[in-house]
């Protein structure tokens, strides 16, 4: 048996944080170094996987399966295709930066961090499982530390947006687990694999195959989120404390993308196809909708934050446009604006963090006293915009040239029209706020107020050299991507 | 001529950005000339490999170099290349990018001097110089619009250069974002022509356009797409508005952008892409008619600015409406059957491209001209100007050939160019014919206005505040590029630009003054020039009473036509900000969120009703139990 490489991804944040809670004493500076060893072992064993990963066969490689309750046939099955690397290989990423730019917490540091590697431990699980029980398990751990982080951790109404994100999630994951089970029932496994191959919608009577599909998707509908369920986002990433907005906007909202790519249109294809329309219009609503809401936005994270309910939306047209093109566009998109928002968010915190000020009109001519922070969040700014050369625009131009080009709803020519003025709105609501915020004279009171310091430029870099890397080169994550979305896309036609 | 070396013209000025920002500007801070020089270097080679490729392209069969794609990226049906030209029209666009681009940054030394910014400047303008060469040289559309985005980073920017002064800051983002109102259609069209047909290829859509493979419909609205992107970006009504205030911005930008790399990308779209455009007649007559109208009404604003920069402006946007305009006009008459396909094509790009040539001499000569007075009075507002000819005589001289050539005065440069647009229009659309010979009276007009405001009178004491060391003629690095501009602007149009570009066009010095149109447009030129004498330089006529005796007229110009407070204060303050917006977000925040609180308050409600359920008595517990499977065999049965 070949090394168990998932395992080790998944599980090594887990280690990381008994060792962190084993430790006596609360040195600081150990319990970091110990978090960010774990979550950087993670990150270059997902690396070492990418590398290996042989881009010429569909299907999950790196599998390890077992029978785990026999009595209902649940096994611990892990797996990663070309939908999943690409994800894997994101949370493990921002999993790493995410404990450099917890660095300065100073409250509490043992626990922040065990939660934080707890946290990823459960994202990466949801995107490895291939047996649903499996899978739902981790989709619910994941809500543990994160209510912990919010509310402990995070700022302003804290409480009420931890409970209002637990129990949005909560609400979702009620439905997705009478799902789940009524698939049982009718198919007798929790197989992702099986599930994927056995062809239900024509086994099973269209209503059933419609009632399923809707129950398993409300659950992602209010991760990824799509309008109207997006309102748990803005109090939820702006009261979080930076990291876990950053592990939020990163990776968190990529979990109800990828359940739609892999649970609802993989095993029922022909439903997903029937009811396409409603999703690519409600695609198009939450882009210029959440666009509208952003550019009235004056705090510089629910900002960030609503910009991301318009992104999503490309990601939701991308998916149900069906085609292999579109849904790859979809996954580069969900990659690209992981480690984008990532960054956006990562730079509201060195803002905030530096200047106490999150106000945009409170805030000003801030280019003066950090020009590092400034170039960064510019270039963050204009990835988020879409210009070309980075991986914004990579990814937007290919999931818009796959829904123009599909045939799955008609009309979605127009959709897609509408959903390109998306780029008017970032392009304006981003400039708006980076002129408010670096540009005109600068501010006495800012004075003396510091630059990023060699830490804080590890990563922003880090970051704006992966925009820049899929800007470029693209075809680095769309040679893998393509490999996960081909067989799906070959049963919608076939 | 290699490969390599095609591709170095536009891949030398990128270099020399990422030599600067990451090596010269981290670790050679105390000595900025470096950045400099280094521009002037890449650019240099930029240009000599250009003038390599113009002459190699003039030996190529079909005037073609190069012309290679590689795979870029493959999905499924989605292939998308990258790949470059080298054929005439691009040798031409090269050379001029690369000249006008190397005589900005030898300029640029004297003037951006002790600037704080003096790496950063360079580095964007070689950023700025590099997109613009790899925009005229790239073979497809997507690859194209990568560097169009480009373009507009750079501009922004660099027009937000001094991003601390809030007029800066505001005016780049205006660029950015009208431009890219515009950019939006383009990128649509671009998009629906590659799932019409299946190639992103500039040349395997025209092939598709002339066949009548692509056409109807569908071609018309592909090729209003893309119009509208060169809207934008060459500042064309109703998208004019971000130009005027593009002047925030150093001013050797100022004149890159004006008369090399930002502006008259717009115009080498619709050139580059003008088989497929003309092929469609709503959309050429649409091209046609938006570029005369926008010649005049331009021009009508550039009468009473006082800021010589804007009125330059404005002179740009209008010179910008007479290439579309060149072109709408062979098209149209293309597509009524007078010129055959053949002559047509190379016609079209031809009248519009030798403008271009011409106008980015006299027009980079013009604003750095401006950029020289302003180093001197610290002042851009001619009202504060005069008298200036005794001071600066090498400004002034190089300024006046400039403003006669912009004139269309034989045989200065731009009589030659603007004859071949208004002989086409004349031809084929004359309506707009009349409308651009009233602009060349206007043209005449507002130029010598600035001239004898500028050069002419007493000196009305510049910038209050500045350098106090009294007036002076500026450096030599400053004369030198204003003295070689000006040299390109007598002689530029006796250059067989139009030959070149496939276009028969006899050229005759003395022959050109034979036809009544010459002399009808020379007229209107002297015309304005006298007028502006009259009012200006001998003060016969009063500026003030006529001003005044046309009051709503002159307010209407002053105000621009009200156009930036119909955008700005109406569109998008009081109609989306404060309407729309606010709508939006009520909405948001008392009915999508407040249904989930209201679903959280109900279900607490309900917590507390059904609390009063759990009697702990095992019957009821017993019969809720029954009731529910019941519910459930019922369910699986009804489904079975």
């Amino acid at each position: 048996m070949e090394f168990p490489y998932l395992s080790a991804i998944i599980f090594l944040p887990v280690i990381g944080a008994i060792i962190i809670a084993l430790l006596p004493g609360a040195n600081p500076r150990r319990i970091k170094l110990t978090a960010a060893l774990f979550t950087a072992v993670s990150f270059a064993l997902s690396l070492a996987l990418f590398a290996m990963f042989d881009r010429s066969i569909d299907g999950p490689q790196f599998v390890e399966q077992f029978s785990w309750i026999p009595a209902f046939n649940v096994q611990y099955f892990l797996g990663v295709d070309g939908l999943s690397l690409p994800l894997v290989l994101l949370t493990t990423f921002i999993g790493f930066l995410a404990v450099l730019i917890s660095w300065k917490v100073d409250l509490r540091i043992k626990e922040y961090f065990a939660w934080l590697l707890l946290l990823e431990m459960g994202i990466l699980g949801v995107f490895c499982s291939l047996d649903l029980i499996l899978f739902f398990i981790f989709w619910e751990v994941e809500l543990i530390p994160m209510y912990m982080l919010i509310s402990i951790w995070g700022t302003g109404r804290k409480e009420y947006s931890a409970i209002k994100f637990v129990l949005y999630t909560l609400f979702g994951s009620a439905f997705m687990l009478a799902g789940i089970l009524l698939l049982y029932l009718q198919a007798g496994t929790f197989d992702m694999i099986v599930l994927a191959g056995m062809g239900l919608d024509s086994i099973l009577s269209s209503m059933m195959a419609g009632g399923i599909f809707f129950l398993i998707i409300v659950a992602y509908a209010i991760k990824l989120p799509i309008v109207p369920f997006h309102t748990w986002l803005p109090d939820a990433h702006t009261d979080a404390p930076t990291a876990v907005s950053v592990v939020l906007a990163g990776v968190l909202l990529k979990m109800g993308g990828y359940g739609m790519i892999r649970v609802s249109v993989s095993i029922f294809p022909e439903t997903a196809e029937r009811y396409a329309l409603l999703f690519v219009v409600i695609a198009v609503i939450g882009v210029i909708y959440g666009a509208a809401l952003t550019l009235r936005q004056t705090d510089l994270k629910k900002l960030i934050a609503y910009s991301s309910v318009s992104h999503m939306g490309f990601v939701l047209l991308g998916i149900f446009a069906l085609s292999e093109v579109s849904m790859t566009g979809a996954v580069l998109q969900m990659v690209s604006h992981g480690v984008i928002t990532g960054l956006l968010f990562a730079m509201v915190g060195l803002v905030y963090y530096k200047t106490h000020e999150r106000s945009i009109p409170r805030l000003g001519g801030l280019v003066r006293q950090m020009p590092v922070i400034a170039v960064v969040f510019s270039i963050a700014g204009f990835a988020a915009l879409g210009l070309p050369g980075t991986s914004g625009f990579a990814a937007e131009a290919i999931t818009f040239v796959g829904s123009y080009g599909s045939t799955i709803v008609s009309g979605i020519e127009i959709y897609t029209i509408l959903a390109i003025t998306g780029v008017v709105f970032s392009a304006g609501y981003i400039l708006w706020m980076l002129r408010r915020v670096f540009y005109g004279p600068p501010w006495d009171e800012y004075n003396g107020v510091p630059d990023a310091d060699r830490l804080e430029k590890v990563y922003i870099f880090a970051f704006v050299a992966v925009i820049m890397l899929i800007g470029l080169y693209p075809v680095i994550f769309t040679n893998v991507i393509k490999m996960g979305i081909q067989p799906i896309v070959g049963m919608i036609n076939g | 001529m290699p490969n390599i070396a095609v591709w170095a013209i536009f891949l030398l000025p990128f270099l020399s950005f990422l030599i600067i920002g990451l090596i010269l500007r981290p670790f050679f801070n105390n000595r900025p000339m470096l950045s400099a020089y280094t521009t002037i270097i890449a650019i240099a080679g930029s240009l000599i490999l250009s003038i390599w490729a113009l002459i190699a392209v003039n030996g190529a069969e079909n005037h073609v170099l190069t012309d290679v794609s590689y795979q870029w990226l493959s999905i499924g049906d989605l292939v998308i290349n990258i790949g470059i030209t080298m054929d005439s029209l691009a040798a031409i666009m090269v050379v001029t990018v690369s000249t006008i681009s190397l005589l900005v940054q030898i300029y640029s030394i004297g003037y951006m001097k002790g600037d704080g910014g003096f790496a950063r400047y360079f580095a964007f303008m070689s950023l700025f110089t590099g997109s613009m060469l790899g925009l005229v040289m790239a073979n497809n559309l997507l690859f194209l619009f990568l560097f169009w985005e480009g373009v507009g980073l750079c501009s922004y920017l660099l027009i937000g250069f001094w991003f601390h002064k809030p007029s800066a800051a505001r005016a780049a983002m205006k660029a950015f974002l009208v431009t890219r109102i515009g950019d939006f259609g383009f990128l649509v069209a671009v998009i629906f022509l590659y799932v019409k047909t299946g190639t992103f290829d500039i040349g395997e859509l025209h092939e598709l356009a002339l066949a009548g493979v692509l056409g109807g419909t569908t071609l018309t609205l592909a090729a209003i797409g893309i119009f509208s992107g060169a809207v934008g970006k060459s500042g064309q009504f109703p998208l004019h508005t971000w130009l005027p205030d593009a002047m925030e911005g150093p001013t050797p930008v100022s004149a890159l952008i004006h008369a090399a790399t930002m502006v008259t990308a717009g115009v080498y779209l619709i050139a580059r892409m003008f088989p497929m455009i003309a092929s469609s007649e709503t959309a050429i007559t649409v091209v046609a008619i938006i570029g005369g109208f926008t010649a005049i009404f331009a021009a009508s604003m550039g009468l009473v600015a006082t800021d010589i920069k804007r009125v330059l402006a404005f002179s740009t946007i209008s010179q910008l409406g007479y290439m579309m305009l060149g072109m709408g006009a062979v098209g149209m008459g293309y597509a009524s059957g007078a010129i055959d396909e053949h002559h047509a094509m190379a016609l079209g790009v031809a009248v519009a491209i030798f403008h271009l040539f011409t106008h980015a001499f006299f027009k980079a000569l013009l604003f750095l001209g401006s950029g020289s007075v302003s180093h001197a009075t610290g002042t851009f507002d001619m009202r504060k100007m005069g008298g200036l000819r005794k001071i600066q005589p090498w400004t002034y001289a190089t300024f006046l050939i400039g403003s006669l050539s912009l004139a269309g005065i034989w045989p200065l440069a731009g009589f030659w160019s603007k004859e071949g647009i208004l002989h086409e229009a004349n031809a084929y659309a004359p309506v707009l014919f009349w409308l651009a010979m009233i602009t060349v009276f206007m043209t005449a007009f507002y130029m010598f206005r600035a001239v004898f405001l500028t050069f002419h009178g007493e000196y009305r004491g510049g910038e209050e505040g500045s350098h106090g060391h009294g007036l002076h003629e500026s450096p030599k690095i400053i004369i030198i590029p204003l003295v070689i501009l000006a040299v390109f602007a007598v002689i530029a149009g006796w250059l067989p630009v139009g030959d070149f570009l496939g276009a028969d066009v006899h050229f005759s010095f003395f022959g050109a003054l034979t036809s009544w149109l010459a002399w009808v447009s020379l007229i209107f030129g002297f015309a304005g020039i006298l007028l502006a004498y009259a009012i200006y330089g001998r003060k016969l006529l009063s500026a003030e009473s006529i001003g005044k005796s046309l009051g709503p007229i002159y307010t209407l110009l002053i105000r621009k036509y009200f156009i930036d407070e119909l955008y700005e204060r109406i569109f998008l303050m009081r109609f989306l900000v404060d309407g729309v917006f606010v709508v939006l977000g009520w909405i948001d925040a008392h009915i999508v969120d407040g249904a989930v609180n209201g679903v959280a308050m109900v279900t607490m409600t309900g917590g507390k009703v059904m609390r009063r359920l759990e009697t702990g008595q095992l019957q009821v517990y017993g019969l809720a139990i029954f009731v529910g499977i019941l519910a459930i065999v019922a369910f699986l049965f009804m489904f079975n």
